[in-house]
């Protein structure tokens, strides 16, 4: 896959290197045409659109209670996170208040998924550059975390859990005793991993001076998530502009300032253990009683029961499912904290029942972007960590 | 929101002491601010915002655009932009019409704009005058017509 180019100024023989679309460390199909002198990467140039699937305009023509389940597949490690953002938008558009008990739901599973993603981050990235185990580990502790997203929604990964106006079931008994087995142990299989990387002189090689962006430099590209705080920005949308009741939590806003990929290292580990702290305290609020749905006749469907039992239930419920709801005519942008970023979803609607543009605004699709920022003047072995702590996922740059 | 409240946002206050040109109309949806800007103005209000030490509208988040077809002008593109350390949010708006659908591009002012606005020009065929590499992102180089103007199909062939 190699060819020799000249170059404009047909000083130096570079040579221009395919990397992917099928390449193990470029995490789906990402390509990166890179232009080599030797083995210093002179020029490096993300193409993305292979996994393009045109989720944006299928949403035109599905209602906007079907479009759930499209955004699970955006980005396929935080379902639950574009789940939230979506239906935010939604409500947001709707004036919909949701209770104060599935909000907390919402923190608390989304904080959980927040783990999850970075777990397998942690994991990818180690044996991206070499570390085996770490990989073994993190995926062992992601699995305990989609054992509670399957026993709340029936599903591991594309649960679809959170609908508008709330969640899809009311928890099962005894969920909060699955959730707290796993973040009472959570803590130390960090320190497991810590003490496997953290201070290891291999580590430290490849990442630390690796791939540094300056803060005006990530503001500058959009950067958004860990890649805007490993630069010292500390900027975090659910302090920015809290949703859900993220405002009643306590929380710290992590932040590095050397922008190296060791930067970004350090901070999602400190966000899982900071997100443990977040679902802690949401254990603590949530009230064992009270509605896991907002009650709004013809927008959110009626329970089972009501359904079974009242003739203005079963009218809601066939009409809700057979032509769904008309919100009002407006446009709306609603922004969440991923585990990757900014989240951002823009919802117009025209009056219709199916939503007349939805776009989202995905982290990974920005934050590749300043790649080439990274890589370029470093070796081809550093593109690989790059990318890596760029946390990208195909399908949410391509959607 | 009476029109009057909309211009005491200050914001929009400080726009309109800059420049009387640079606002053709203001939106308020949910709390949300738009400022539609007429094309020719988008660059000078977009340096403006954010270089103008009491507004630092420094991050571009989002640029979206919009297909009203077959009303005119067709296209709506939304700039989605945030103020850092003031935390604040405001979407500029600018309508472009079918026949020429061409606005300036602003990666002079904010980088980021790049990738959006290719993806704004493969997917609704909208030009950014100005732009460094304006080529498609998402479909194949070969690919005829731009998959979400609302005179494509969803389904079916073409």
């Amino acid at each position: 896959m190699t060819t020799t180019i000249e170059t404009a100024t047909g000083a130096a023989q570079t040579m221009v290197l395919n990397m992917g679309p099928q390449h193990p460390s470029t995490h789906g199909v990402l390509r990166v045409v890179l232009e080599l002198n030797g083995e210093m990467v002179v020029k490096a140039e993300p193409i993305i659109g292979y996994l393009h699937t045109g989720i944006e305009k299928s949403c035109e023509a599905k209602t906007y209670s079907q479009v759930i389940t499209l955004t699970d597949r955006i980005d396929y490690l935080a379902p639950l996170s574009n789940n939230l953002g979506y239906c935010l938008a939604v409500e947001k558009i709707l004036g919909i208040e949701v209770p104060k008990r599935a909000q907390y739901i919402r923190v608390l599973l989304t904080e959980l998924t927040r783990c999850a993603s970075h777990l397998v981050w942690v994991g990818t990235h180690a044996i991206d550059l070499g570390a085996m185990t770490v990989f073994l580990y993190s995926f062992r502790e992601r699995e305990e975390i989609l054992k509670i997203f399957e026993y709340l929604s029936g599903q591991r990964m594309m649960t679809s859990y959170f609908r508008i106006g709330g969640l899809a079931l009311e928890p099962p008994p005894g969920w909060l005793d699955k959730v707290r087995r796993v973040v009472d142990s959570l803590p130390g299989h960090i320190d497991e991993y810590e003490d496997l990387l953290t201070k290891n002189k291999i580590w430290l090689g490849r990442t630390q001076g690796v791939g540094i962006i300056s803060a005006s430099d990530a503001i500058a590209m959009g950067c958004s998530g860990p890649m805007l705080r490993g630069s010292g920005v500390a900027y975090d949308v659910r302090k920015a502009f809290p949703y859900s009741s993220y405002d009643e939590f306590d929380f710290n806003v992590q932040t590095q300032t050397a922008g190296d990929c060791y930067a970004r290292y350090q901070v999602r580990v400190a966000e899982i253990r900071e997100s443990i702290k977040i679902v802690k305290q949401a254990m603590e609020k949530i009230p064992s009683e009270g509605l896991f749905r907002a009650e709004v006749p013809g927008i959110i469907p009626p329970s089972r029961e009501e359904m079974k039992t009242s003739i203005e239930g079963l009218i809601y419920h066939f009409k809700i499912f057979t032509e769904g709801f008309a919100p009002p005519p407006g446009e709306v942008y609603q922004a969440i904290e991923s585990p990757r970023g900014e989240l951002g979803v823009f919802v117009a609607s025209d009056g219709s029942a199916k939503p007349y543009r939805v776009k989202f605004r995905a982290p990974s699709f920005v934050n590749l972007q300043s790649l080439p920022k990274l890589a370029e003047g470093r070796l081809i072995a550093d593109v690989v960590a790059c990318i890596g702590t760029t946390d990208i996922v195909l399908g949410e740059v391509d959607r | 929101m009476e029109p009057q409240d909309i211009d005491k946002h200050p914001v929009v206050h400080k726009l309109r002491e800059w420049s009387a040109t640079a606002i053709a109309e203001v939106l308020e949806f949910r709390g949300e601010f738009t400022v539609v800007v007429p094309r020719e103005q988008l660059l000078r209000v977009a340096e403006y915002l954010a270089t103008e030490p009491s507004l630092r509208f420094s991050f571009l988040s989002d640029i979206t655009p919009v297909d009203r077809f077959p009303i005119e002008p067709r296209f709506e593109v939304n700039y989605h932009l945030v103020s850092l350390d003031r935390r604040e949010r405001l979407r500029l708006k600018v309508k472009l019409t079918g026949s020429d659908p061409m606005v300036h591009s602003v990666t002079g002012v904010w980088p980021t704009a790049n990738w959006h606005e290719r993806e704004s020009y493969d997917l609704f065929g909208i030009r950014f005058e100005g732009h460094p590499d304006l080529r498609r992102i998402l479909m194949p180089d070969d690919w005829e017509g731009h998959p979400l103007r609302k005179d494509y199909p969803t389904e079916g062939y073409r």
